[in-house]
């Protein structure tokens, strides 16, 4: 508990800027619709009027927050297709929308930390592979995600693939490279020392990674798990973004823009950073458990 | 010179030498070392830093390859003892795994050598005795004191068969008090054990202490200036250090040791 505090000092510093930059962001608005109407704007009347617009240029926090409420336990409870009255999640809610994301997000994840992890040990124990592989991941991360996404699903479309696993793949693309990089420096931690000690019992490769190699990357490997699963989840997103998706927290964000729903934008970009948030947390955790059980809790 | 001619010896080295290739050209870290190792000898390597005494040990222990001579070790190459699982390595650092208990940690070599589980709880229940940490089998390795890290980290390399120990200054990172009685409890070890040991040291007093054989070496390049065999009975209490032999001896060390350095 002792890092709530500034945590909470934070938010509230942001939320405040927030807060103020709401009334010059929308005050345009606000004196238009009053001069039309013949009105004088008193200041409080301004106030009041760009914390409450229908479609604000930047919505107020208390509006995303309601507006994150409205869409997930409202509409899922009371909502006309909502679970309590259909038995399936409301495809107006976020947490149907999130779970679509969610779902691509843990098996591109997935995929990604399995080859990111082989990558690593072929990377560590192959000559060949060690000098190949690494540029090819370099380069593969400077293609910017939003010009191959729309390629790959095309691609995976035309031999009959859709749905969740081209989205997973595109997470993958993402995912995979933290995982490589934080595995081929945890996997070469092991000092030389410790190497010739394994040399000395005669000990084959594979008892080499499987008893020093693999444990002693632990730290390093769920550091990068971390920023992988961040990863996955923009992955995600940016795979709804240009393909029309109908489903998922990149498809609402596109419906949100081609009508001027920023509050709509605006609250499923905070449902992405909570889930985003929720998965850190949730490797965090299994981080800490797993230090602790092997003794390396620091 | 005294030698034991009844039995082979465990390590023969003939006219060794190991050049290493730097980029400030090569470095001649061992020139024709000839060296014969009886079974049961406890062998100490004295010299200052670069004498190539630790990169002896890691030859016999097949850590380091001679550019030319030859060694045998039990009459076979470095290679096939080292698959025979012939050595007990000890470094200066224990480099216990944090991840293990102290007995996970002196499993290890038993594990990766395939002892069956039963086998592998009694042969650390045995070493833990050996070197008087048997309550602390469970303990992690950071729990521990540095002096009985080491004492794991020999335990660890007593674990499995191995007839020959090499340790590369085990006590170097040491307290003096520490030391002594881990010396002590080392000759005791050696007596119980009968194998055959390789030390590496800096200190003269832990090499005459300890040895049955102390070779001392010089560096630039790095070889043999003085082989000398202990008078010393094999039983020996601390204070045998105050006895003239051990101070006679103790001379010797150090005017081989001045000698190489005349050199430079």
């Amino acid at each position: 508990m002792r890092n709530l505090a500034p945590v909470l000092t934070v938010t509230a510093v942001l939320i405040a800027i927030w807060y103020a930059a709401v009334i010059p962001m929308n005050q345009q608005w606000a004196q238009d619709q009053a001069r039309r109407a013949g009105q004088d704007l008193s200041f409080t009347a301004l106030v009041a009027d760009t914390m409450s617009q229908q479609r604000p240029r930047l919505p107020a926090p208390h509006q995303v927050a309601a507006e994150l409420w409205n869409s997930t336990v409202v509409e899922e409870l009371t909502g006309r297709r909502g679970i309590v009255n259909t038995g399936s999640l409301s495809n107006r809610s976020l947490v149907y929308h999130g779970w679509v994301t969610l779902s691509a997000t843990l098996l591109g994840f997935a995929i990604g930390s399995v080859l990111g992890i082989s990558l690593a040990i072929g990377i560590v124990h192959n000559r060949a592979m060690d000098a190949s592989i690494m540029p090819w991941a370099i380069a593969s991360q400077t293609i910017p995600i939003l010009a191959i996404a729309p390629m790959i699903i095309v691609v995976l479309n035309a031999v009959g693939i859709t749905g969740l696993v081209p989205k997973a793949i595109i997470s993958t693309y993402l995912s995979f490279f933290p995982v490589v990089v934080g595995m081929v420096k945890g996997l070469r931690a092991p000092d030389h020392m410790q190497l010739d000690l394994m040399k000395t019992y005669y000990a084959s490769g594979t008892q080499v990674l499987a008893k020093l190699r693999l444990p002693s990357s632990m730290p390093y490997l769920f550091a990068s798990l971390k920023v992988a699963i961040a990863a996955a989840l923009v992955g995600a997103i940016v795979a709804e973004l240009p393909t029309g998706a109908v489903a998922g927290l990149g498809a609402r964000l596109l419906s949100g823009s081609y009508y001027g729903q920023t509050v709509q934008i605006w609250s499923a970009l905070f449902a992405a950073a909570i889930l985003a948030a929720g998965m850190v947390a949730l490797i965090s955790l299994i981080q800490r458990a797993t230090l602790k059980r092997m003794g390396m809790a620091t | 010179m005294m030698k034991d001619s009844s039995a082979a010896p465990v390590i023969s080295a003939r006219d060794l030498s190991l050049t290493f290739q730097t980029g400030d050209g090569p470095v001649h870290a061992l020139k024709d070392v000839t060296l014969d190792i009886a079974k049961g000898e406890f062998v100490s390597f004295i010299g200052p830093s670069g004498c190539g005494k630790t990169t002896f040990l890691r030859v016999i222990a097949d850590l380091e390859q001679p550019t030319s001579g030859s060694i045998t070790v039990n009459g076979m190459s470095p290679d096939a003892a080292r698959r025979a699982r012939a050595y007990g390595y000890v470094f200066q650092a224990a480099g216990l795994y944090p991840w293990r208990t102290i007995a996970g940690n002196i499993k290890l070599p038993l594990e990766i050598m395939g002892y069956s589980a039963s086998e592998q709880d009694s042969r650390v229940q045995k070493v833990l005795d050996l070197v008087e940490l048997s309550g602390f089998a469970r303990k992690f390795p950071w729990q521990l004191s540095g002096g009985m890290q080491q004492r794991a980290s020999i335990a660890r390399a007593l674990a499995f068969d191995a007839d020959i120990l090499l340790m590369d200054e085990p006590f170097g990172a040491l307290d003096e008090i520490v030391r002594d009685r881990l010396n002590e409890q080392l000759l005791e070890l050696w007596a119980r054990t009968e194998k055959t040991i390789g030390f590496v040291t800096h200190s003269i007093p832990e090499a005459v202490y300890l040895s049955t054989k102390i070779v001392v070496m010089s560096p630039r390049p790095g070889r043999i200036t003085d082989i000398i065999d202990s008078p010393l009975p094999r039983e020996r209490p601390l204070d045998i250090r105050d006895s003239p032999e051990f101070i006679a001896i103790a001379h010797r060390v150090r005017d081989g040791l001045r000698a190489g350095h005349l050199d430079d």
